[in-house]
């Protein structure tokens, strides 16, 4: 049986997207058969990412509507043997994600695979609903302001009101508060929330704290999972991240402001 | 169609006794302006409430003319505020012809006259489960309190519809508690505590930090702003007194 993990956020463009690439990427790297799909139809971004989107030829929906076995939608990630990516249809509505097509696809991926990545879009629609319906875990993704974290409240509400776990009576979905694009000296300077502040509204454990930087959009734009870029500070709090997901202590870091340390490579040379 | 021999071996309901506590919309009388008027205050008061919830009318305190209660007009107003007024309780006979007329159930009176009015009919000794739906006081009416383990998170909403609601964790800014007694949060209370909402007065609110976007005890609140002087972020009990809600810190009480 496979682990079905969530990435949702409720407010849009917090980094679910880079998140879910990441994560599954650190999962699969790890040797655990992974699956990333992406539930933003419509709006495709994941396949991106991942660097995957030349070779896209059936998707989600289609496997839904019996067009085309899993096997052919499934696509093989290039650098990380045991990673698979179900690309989102970019020309299909959004309700084309009937529960029982998900649960079908999903119950179908849980033979084979150990993880099941699960990217919502945002919102707290239809797509953010079918995406957390089967969860066993969410990874929560949150910036340090107070309407992203409102947001987080509300779908952490729906997660444990609105999932199957919950409509089923069954162990409440994990939670974990991934607080991302975190800019330590705008929380010094009082413009954003600091960690201890969030952690202090949602009231739930924290899984890391990935660092807002440049190197992010960077790999997005070549196509490839911060996480794989292993010198960097954004790569380096994803992999913590994945290691405290599957249960080993890591302490946090990135959470200070970097700036003595800048200053002090600046004036060095 | 052979529907009956079935029906026959398996009846297609049976008639149970139950007891529901209701919420009583108290008419003191009746305009069709001031009532959309209040109506529309107390839906933006307490959103979400009034929804899908079935109110009785009590004509226990009216005393506008018989002649000014257009049963129509009041139950147009609700339905297009989406609430379900299933019937009436208390007045005159006068006044339950009317009710009558629109289709609404005539329930018992709570205040003195109609209890004597009625008294002579009703057997000595009913059985309490059996009394009329609505009929007792709120107050001597203790129900088992709501507990809650889990925060009530922003968009959801809690309801004790007949005693107590006890929240062991937070209740978050854009969340909502109701209940008809007392509110007790063991957390901070970020969100909206409304109290006594059937209208009990001496419905109190407790809370670890008081972080209120609104507090309501009877229909009487206080928003945000109006809580900051007294025991903002501290542990607070929160009553009616005069009409007015007195926050006081609980070192204090
Ligand atoms: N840690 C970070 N530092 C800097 N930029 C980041 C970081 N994380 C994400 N971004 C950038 O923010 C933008 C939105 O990220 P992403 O697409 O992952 O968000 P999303 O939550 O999936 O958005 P949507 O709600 O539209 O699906 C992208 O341009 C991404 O590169
Ligand atoms: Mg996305």
């Amino acid at each position: 049986m496979a682990r079905i993990i969530v990435v949702t956020s409720g407010k849009g463009g917090v980094g679910k997207t880079t998140t879910s690439a990441s994560i599954s990427t650190g999962l699969a790297r790890r040797g655990h058969k992974t699956v990333v799909i992406d539930f933003d139809v419509g709006l495709r971004n994941l396949d991106l990412i991942m660097n995957c989107e030349r070779r896209v030829v059936y998707d989600f929906v289609n496997v839904i509507q019996g067009e085309a076995s899993l096997n052919q939608a499934l696509i093989r990630d290039k650098r990380v043997e045991t990673l698979y990516i179900l690309p989102a249809s970019q020309t299909r509505e959004k309700e084309a994600l009937t529960k029982e097509g998900v649960e079908k696809v999903i119950n179908q991926l849980s033979e084979t695979f150990d993880y099941i990545v699960c990217d919502s879009p945002a919102g707290i629609e239809h797509g953010a609903l079918m995406a957390l319906y089967y969860a066993d875990e969410a990874i929560v993704v949150t910036n340090p302001e107070v309407s992203s974290v409102r947001d987080s409240d509300r779908i952490l509400g729906i997660l444990q009101s609105k999932s199957r776990r919950a409509e089923m009576n069954q162990d409440p979905v994990r939670e974990h508060l991934l607080l991302t694009r975190y800019n330590p000296s705008r929380v010094e300077k009082g413009e954003m929330l600091s960690v201890a502040d969030v952690e202090e509204i949602l009231a739930i454990p924290l899984l890391g704290v990935i660092p807002e930087s440049q190197v992010v959009l960077n790999a997005s734009n070549q196509g490839t999972p911060v996480i794989l870029e292993e010198q960097t500070d954004a790569g380096q709090a994803y992999d913590d991240a994945v290691a405290r997901l599957l249960g080993e202590e890591r302490e946090h870091r990135f959470m200070d402001s970097q700036k003595k340390g800048f200053f002090a490579r600046m004036f060095k040379g | 169609m052979t529907d009956a021999p079935q029906a026959a071996e398996r009846p297609a309901f049976q008639l149970k006794s139950t007891t529901v506590s209701l919420t009583a919309l108290e008419l003191a009388y009746f305009d069709t302006d001031s009532f959309e008027a209040t109506l529309r205050d107390k839906i933006r008061q307490a959103p979400g409430f009034f929804r899908d919830i079935p109110i009785i009318v009590s004509l226990d305190h009216f005393e506008g003319p018989t002649g000014e209660l257009d049963f129509f007009k009041l139950l147009g107003i609700c339905r297009r505020h989406n609430i379900h007024v299933v019937g009436v309780r208390g007045g005159n006979d006068d006044q339950r012809r009317l009710a009558r007329n629109a289709a609404l159930a005539v329930l018992p009176g709570s205040g003195r006259g109609d209890r004597e009015a009625t008294a002579p009919e009703q057997a000595p000794e009913a059985e309490p489960a059996l009394e009329p739906v609505g009929a007792r006081p709120v107050s001597a009416n203790p129900a088992a309190a709501r507990v809650v383990t889990q925060p009530v998170r922003s968009g959801q909403q809690v309801y004790a519809p007949e005693g107590d609601l006890i929240v062991l964790a937070s209740v978050q800014a854009g969340a909502e508690v109701l209940a008809a007694g007392n509110i007790h949060v063991y957390g901070p209370l970020r969100g909206r505590a409304l109290a006594g909402v059937n209208g009990l007065e001496e419905a109190r609110v407790f809370c670890q930090s008081l972080e209120a976007e609104l507090v309501s005890i009877a229909g009487h609140y206080k928003i945000s702003e109006d809580l900051q002087a007294t025991g903002w972020k501290a542990p607070v009990q929160i009553q009616l007194r005069d009409d007015l809600l007195v926050v006081t810190p609980l070192d204090r009480a």
